[in-house]
């Protein structure tokens, strides 16, 4: 009994290494004077002053943050769209089609995503004249194209065990289909949302490989920044960056575990 | 055109008529040609077996399936091909559908703000909703903060909150224990009452329907096997599937032997006592097999042989099921079939008879029922 404890304690801790220390050890990092990432030489936070002052590196953080959160809008609306035709309209022709269609770019593999949709590009421009080059926008639509699968598996499947018979009591009580859909339906659902919109969020601020090959000039987004500049060398900006980013993270996290903390005792206490 | 004759008219027994209505799902008949005239503050109960359609007629007095035919005619207006959010009819559904994103007060709100009703009256009628099912003190509360017959509660006055012509119980008791049920089934019947609304419910639970319903449809794979009041379907059931249904009876196969204008003599195969009934049975000629039917507490038990020729049989006792107010006797015959027999224990330590005595369970001449098999 006691040894099997003193085992599953080890094993959580080191675990939490496992998971931590890379991170403890980056934040550390980014404290350090030296230019040189591995050797230490003292305390210092100048490279939070040069990461502000690197203009290149804000305008990708602000970028990739602008496509991260349009890219995650569309892929939550046109997620709804999807999911309700999958769950709602019962059996049409092709359903178990347009199901498998939705599906496929979460085991596609993210080359054969961005190059398709390259070469889409290309070849639209070729024929219709539009895009004329490639930016924010393609990386845009790009990203909506697959976190629209993520997005629509997350929905469809609340939506799916969603009971019907809350959107027909509003419709009983006088409310047309859509009013219904809006008023009764989507707060329901509602947590799903959010984390759909959260998980495509953060797929598209996470991407490398797909905006690589959607991106054209001007239009560099964070991790392809910081992929090309980790290949000339690391720079503890990098480092002081990522650290901003985790404080960020855990600061979000943390709120939203203390809110639904509150709310529980909240309802708790009303009983 | 609506003659103020016809709504005069409808109160005497045609408020809702249901003309030939037929669904079909693939090739399944869910309701199969139903006709029912329901009269103004009637509270009508369908009652049937698992699957055999009555939530999918409920369905189509609401609007949530389209009959393939007929016609459903409230006050006087044919309402197949309108919406169900703009049909005078409510329903509560059998899971409540509470939103649960909303609090008691908004729920029951949420009907009369589609109506673009004025704040300050939806906030009076909440209040005077709330009252009536006795629930103002839960006003400010979530769904999920609320017990079973609370959420019932709501769910009934949401339903009642918009004035509709007719309500539509799904299945009203269904979420709620044994005994919770026999309380809210007299206080929902005391609340409909008040109001004074009609109801149309669905249960398969015949003790509810007969607690709750001035007025019940038997259904049976998709028809109406009979309707009527409690009192007519219990004791002159028109059908054996509507005897079988509702209580406990004893069945006796057999011939119409003699069919006379005011009586009807019964030779069963399974007992030797013919059966005779006093009153006369209009048979086709060439159809004379029929069926003899006696609910056990209207036979009597006796250690002594009765002195009639018809209308008893012998055996002996198998089981005593005491049940306290009274005991269900199960009665072996000759030839192993059981007959039940209720035995009202109005005597505390009377002498009844016991496991294995030889007894006769007998009948009088109007307590049988001829029907059809
Ligand atoms: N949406 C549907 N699609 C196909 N068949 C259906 C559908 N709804 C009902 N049915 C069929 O119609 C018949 C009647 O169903 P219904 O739900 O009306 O029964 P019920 O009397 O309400 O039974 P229960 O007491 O179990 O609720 C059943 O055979 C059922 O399988
Ligand atoms: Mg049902």
């Amino acid at each position: 009994m006691k040894m099997s404890f003193r085992f599953s304690g080890v094993m959580f801790w080191f675990g939490m290494a496992f998971l931590y220390l890379p991170m403890l050890s980056l934040i550390i990092y980014s404290f350090n004077e030296s230019r040189l990432v591995t050797v230490w030489a003292g305390w210092s936070t100048k490279w939070y002053g040069e990461l502000f002052h690197d203009k290149d590196l804000m305008m990708a953080v602000w970028r990739s943050l602008e496509v991260a959160f349009w890219s995650a809008n569309t892929a939550v609306l046109l997620g709804i769209m999807a999911s309700v035709a999958l769950t709602r309209f019962g059996r049409f022709r092709g359903r178990s089609l347009l199901h498998s269609l939705v599906a496929a770019p979460l085991v596609m593999p993210d080359v054969i995503i961005g190059l398709s949709l390259l070469l889409l590009f290309v070849s639209m421009a070729d024929v219709i004249g539009w895009p004329q080059q490639r930016g924010l926008l393609t990386i845009w639509i790009a990203h909506a194209t697959f976190c629209t699968a993520y997005a629509t598996v997350v929905i469809s499947s609340r939506l799916k065990e969603l009971d019907r018979s809350y959107l027909e009591a509003a419709m009983d009580l006088g409310a047309t289909p859509l009013k219904a859909f809006i008023q009764v339906t989507l707060p329901i659902i509602m947590p799903a949302l959010v984390s759909a919109w959260l998980l495509s969020f953060t797929l598209s601020l996470d991407d490398v490989v797909i905006a690589s090959f959607v991106s054209g000039p001007g239009s560099t987004t964070l991790p392809i920044e910081v992929f090309s500049s980790v290949r000339l060398g690391v720079s503890p900006k990098i480092n002081a960056l990522a650290t901003i980013i985790i404080l960020i993270v855990s600061l979000f996290t943390l709120s939203v575990w203390w809110l639904s903390r509150r709310k529980l005792k909240r309802d708790s206490k009303t009983i | 055109m609506i003659e103020p004759s016809l709504s005069r008219d409808s109160a005497d027994g045609h408020f809702l008529q249901i003309k030939s209505i037929v669904k079909t799902y693939d090739d399944v008949v869910a309701v199969n040609d139903v006709s029912l005239d329901i009269a103004k503050g009637d509270i009508f109960a369908l009652l049937g077996a698992s699957g055999s359609g009555k939530s999918t007629l409920l369905r189509m007095l609401a609007g949530f399936e389209t009959p393939n035919s007929g016609q459903i005619i409230l006050d006087g207006e044919d309402i197949v091909s309108l919406a169900p959010y703009r049909r005078p009819i409510n329903m509560m559904f059998q899971s409540y559908a509470l939103f649960p994103h909303m609090t008691v007060e908004q729920n029951i709100a949420y009907g009369l703000k589609q109506d673009r009703m004025p704040k300050n009256l939806i906030a009076d009628k909440v209040v005077q909703m709330l009252r009536l099912v006795h629930m103002e003190k839960y006003a400010k509360r979530k769904p999920e903060q609320l017990s079973g017959g609370q959420r019932q509660r709501v769910a009934l006055a949401r339903s009642l909150a918009k004035s509709p012509k007719l309500l539509l119980l799904d299945e009203p008791m269904g979420a709620l224990d044994k005994k919770l049920r026999n309380r809210m089934q007299l206080e929902v019947v005391d609340i409909l009452e008040s109001v004074g609304v009609t109801c149309v419910m669905v249960t398969h639970d015949q003790e509810e329907a007969m607690t709750m319903a001035n007025r019940i449809a038997i259904m049976e794979e998709g028809r109406i096997v009979q309707a009527g009041t409690p009192r007519d379907i219990y004791e002159a059931p028109n059908s054996l599937q509507a005897a079988e249904f509702i209580g406990s009876m004893n069945l006796f196969h057999g011939t119409i032997t003699v069919d006379a204008q005011d009586h009807a003599v019964i030779q069963t195969t399974e007992v030797a006592t013919p059966m005779y009934v006093s009153y006369g049975v209009t048979t086709a000629i060439e159809d004379k097999q029929v069926v003899f039917a006696v609910r056990p507490e209207k036979t009597l038990i006796s250690r002594d042989q009765p002195d009639s020729q018809y209308n008893w049989c012998h055996g002996v006792v198998h089981d005593i099921a005491y049940l306290g107010g009274h005991s269900v006797y199960h009665i072996r015959l000759d030839n192993g079939k059981i007959v039940y027999s209720f035995m009202i224990n109005s005597d505390r330590f009377a002498d009844l008879p016991t496991w294995e005595e030889s007894v006769y369970v007998h009948w009088s001449d109007d307590s049988g029922l001829v029907l059809r098999p």
